[in-house]
């Protein structure tokens, strides 16, 4: 199949190419604050990455999203409150937690459409936010500190060493990416695609498409699990606050921001998300006032978001 | 091969199928004719379990299939081309063709990708657009090849020239034409009597959600009153 390039294509390039030079450009400006806020800005591409993959592509609006970056995120604290460091017993744990919740969440949510879909995914996370407040022992809504970062045990990925901690969030942000296409490209993803449109359709012609719905489903949890450990891991701290509704929100605008249902709008919305909002809170404490109609301007006169202004084909670009 | 036995079903509380009795044997091409909203779609719907039944059966191969949920349905062997077309505008002609095809358990399937396209070369010029950029007549014979794919015992074709040019509706005579000598099993709702007639094996007349006639396609065209009292032509 030919590809004709569109400026959503060099914008993705250079987005890509920028994560990569970051770390240079900042030393070379003496500004070693953009690393980190890039860092971030990485962290929460993959958290809408893998939003974009229920949402943009499979139709469901989760309300909740951010729940699995909590659970990856605690799953690094507390193990590590409990001086468990080790990687590779963390990563497993909050990936394959992520994958249980997503798997209990979607066997219930995925049985309603639509508003009531958003409400049950919204209520289900709040539980486990509320959980989290409530648990002492881990720093309730004060959170908790993590005094050392996953450890790999190998010379080459030492997370306590900033660019490796950087370029880590960056290769996995590129395998996010890479995941989310193969993803969307192949039969999977076709029936997730159909699915949005026309589930009865596809049921029609013979596809079970709740089993489709949940795998997806837990993909996307996972997928966020691996963001919150990263991120746990970048701010050495965790709090209820991840798992916030607020949080899952946020993660929604960055999607439709930057294009739902194409593969490098989640990373231009993030961009655009954190970039705008950090440089606008540097102008003004009412930030959100100017923010807020940016949205609302952006989702009444650019309905396929940033990467639809600029050409994107869905499920390609 | 398909049989309804007294079939009643409902939308809601209102009872749209009274005893609904209909049968279509292998290679065998079968029309339901009617007016409209007498409950021709609604028969393809209940048969494809979209729409409950509430007593009676239905059959495939002897096997009862009205308790099976709608895929399980489609699998058993029965693909549709449903009113209206419905193919996945977001999906490419060929992510369409292949998102849902199937191939049979036991045997090599009749039909490949490669045999849909040379059915319908249309498509085949087209397979990297988007289903929502065809004509109609292309997101017919989309409609067409999508079910095809699924390799089915019995092809349900609901108003499948409607709303389409005269050249494109040719088109899918042809290929309807071209299934009943591959001895596909045809269940077809169609307006166009003079095309059912010259194709079909079966004709049943569906008045008020039951069947009140079925004969031949020569005891059809033989009985003009019969086609002025139920279908108006």
């Amino acid at each position: 199949m030919r590809s004709q390039l569109t400026p959503a294509h060099a914008v993705s390039a250079l987005l890509i190419s920028l994560c990569a030079a970051v770390p240079y450009l900042a030393s070379a400006l003496d500004e070693p604050f953009y690393v980190i806020v890039f860092a971030r800005i990485m962290v929460w591409a993959i958290a809408a990455i893998s939003l974009n993959l229920i949402m943009g592509f499979g139709g469901m609006i989760s309300f909740g999203h951010a729940v699995y970056l909590g659970i990856g995120g605690y799953a690094v604290g507390i193990l590590a409150f409990h001086d468990i460091t080790s990687a590779w017993i963390q990563l497993p744990v909050a990936m394959g937690l992520c994958a249980v919740v997503a798997l209990v969440f979607g066997v219930i949510c995925l049985r309603t459409r639509g508003i009531y879909f958003i409400m049950i995914t919204l209520a289900l996370a709040q539980m486990v936010f509320f959980l989290s407040v409530s648990a002492e022992r881990y720093g309730s809504d004060d959170g908790l500190n993590i005094l050392w970062r996953s450890e790999f045990g190998s010379g080459i990925i030492d997370l306590e060493d900033g660019a490796v901690m950087y370029y880590t969030i960056f290769a996995a942000l590129l395998g996010c990416l890479l995941l989310q296409w193969r993803i969307v490209v192949s039969r999977f993803g076709m029936v997730l695609r159909a699915s949005q449109s026309n589930d009865t359709r596809v049921q029609a012609v013979g596809i079970p498409t709740y089993r489709y719905r949940l795998a997806a489903f837990v993909i996307a949890g996972v997928m966020c699990g691996l963001a919150g450990f990263l991120q746990a891991n970048l701010e050495r701290f965790v709090s209820p606050d991840m798992m916030n509704w607020h949080r899952s929100g946020e993660l929604i605008l960055m999607t439709v921001l930057g294009g739902t249902a194409t593969l490098f709008g989640p990373l231009v919305g993030a961009v655009v998300f954190l970039l705008l909002s950090e440089i606008l809170s540097t102008i003004t404490i009412h930030w959100h006032l100017v923010f807020g109609p940016f949205l609302i301007l952006v989702v009444l006169f650019a309905r396929g978001g940033v990467m639809g202004l600029l050409g994107s084909r869905a499920a390609r670009d | 091969m398909l049989e309804m036995r007294g079939v009643d079903a409902f939308y809601g509380d209102s009872q749209v199928l009274f005893d609904m009795n209909l049968a279509v044997s292998s290679g065998e091409v079968v029309t339901l004719l009617g007016r409209n909203g007498m409950g021709k779609t609604t028969t393809v719907r209940t048969i494809m379990g979209i729409v409950r039944t509430r007593s009676g059966t239905i059959t495939l191969n002897g096997t009862r299939i009205d308790q099976l949920p709608s895929h399980a349905i489609a699998r058993a062997g029965i693909g549709l081309v449903p009113e209206g077309r419905q193919i996945f505008p977001n999906l490419s002609v060929r992510e369409n063709l292949i998102a849902t095809a199937r191939v049979p358990r036991h045997g090599v399937p009749a039909w490949t990708f490669e045999r849909v396209i040379e059915l319908f070369p249309a498509l085949g010029a087209r397979l990297a657009s988007a289903g929502n950029q065809l004509s109609g007549g292309e997101q017919q014979m989309l409609a067409i090849g999508r079910a095809l794919l699924t390799n089915p015992q019995l092809m349900i074709l609901d108003e499948a020239t409607e709303g389409l040019a005269p050249l494109v509706r040719r088109e899918i005579w042809a290929c309807l034409s071209s299934l009943k000598e591959a001895r596909q099993a045809v269940l077809v709702i169609d307006k166009n009597l003079e095309m059912l007639i010259g194709l079909a094996d079966l004709h049943h007349i569906v008045e008020k959600g039951s069947v009140v006639w079925k004969g031949t396609s020569a005891e059809l065209r033989a009985d003009r009153s019969l086609q002025l009292r139920y279908l108006g032509v």
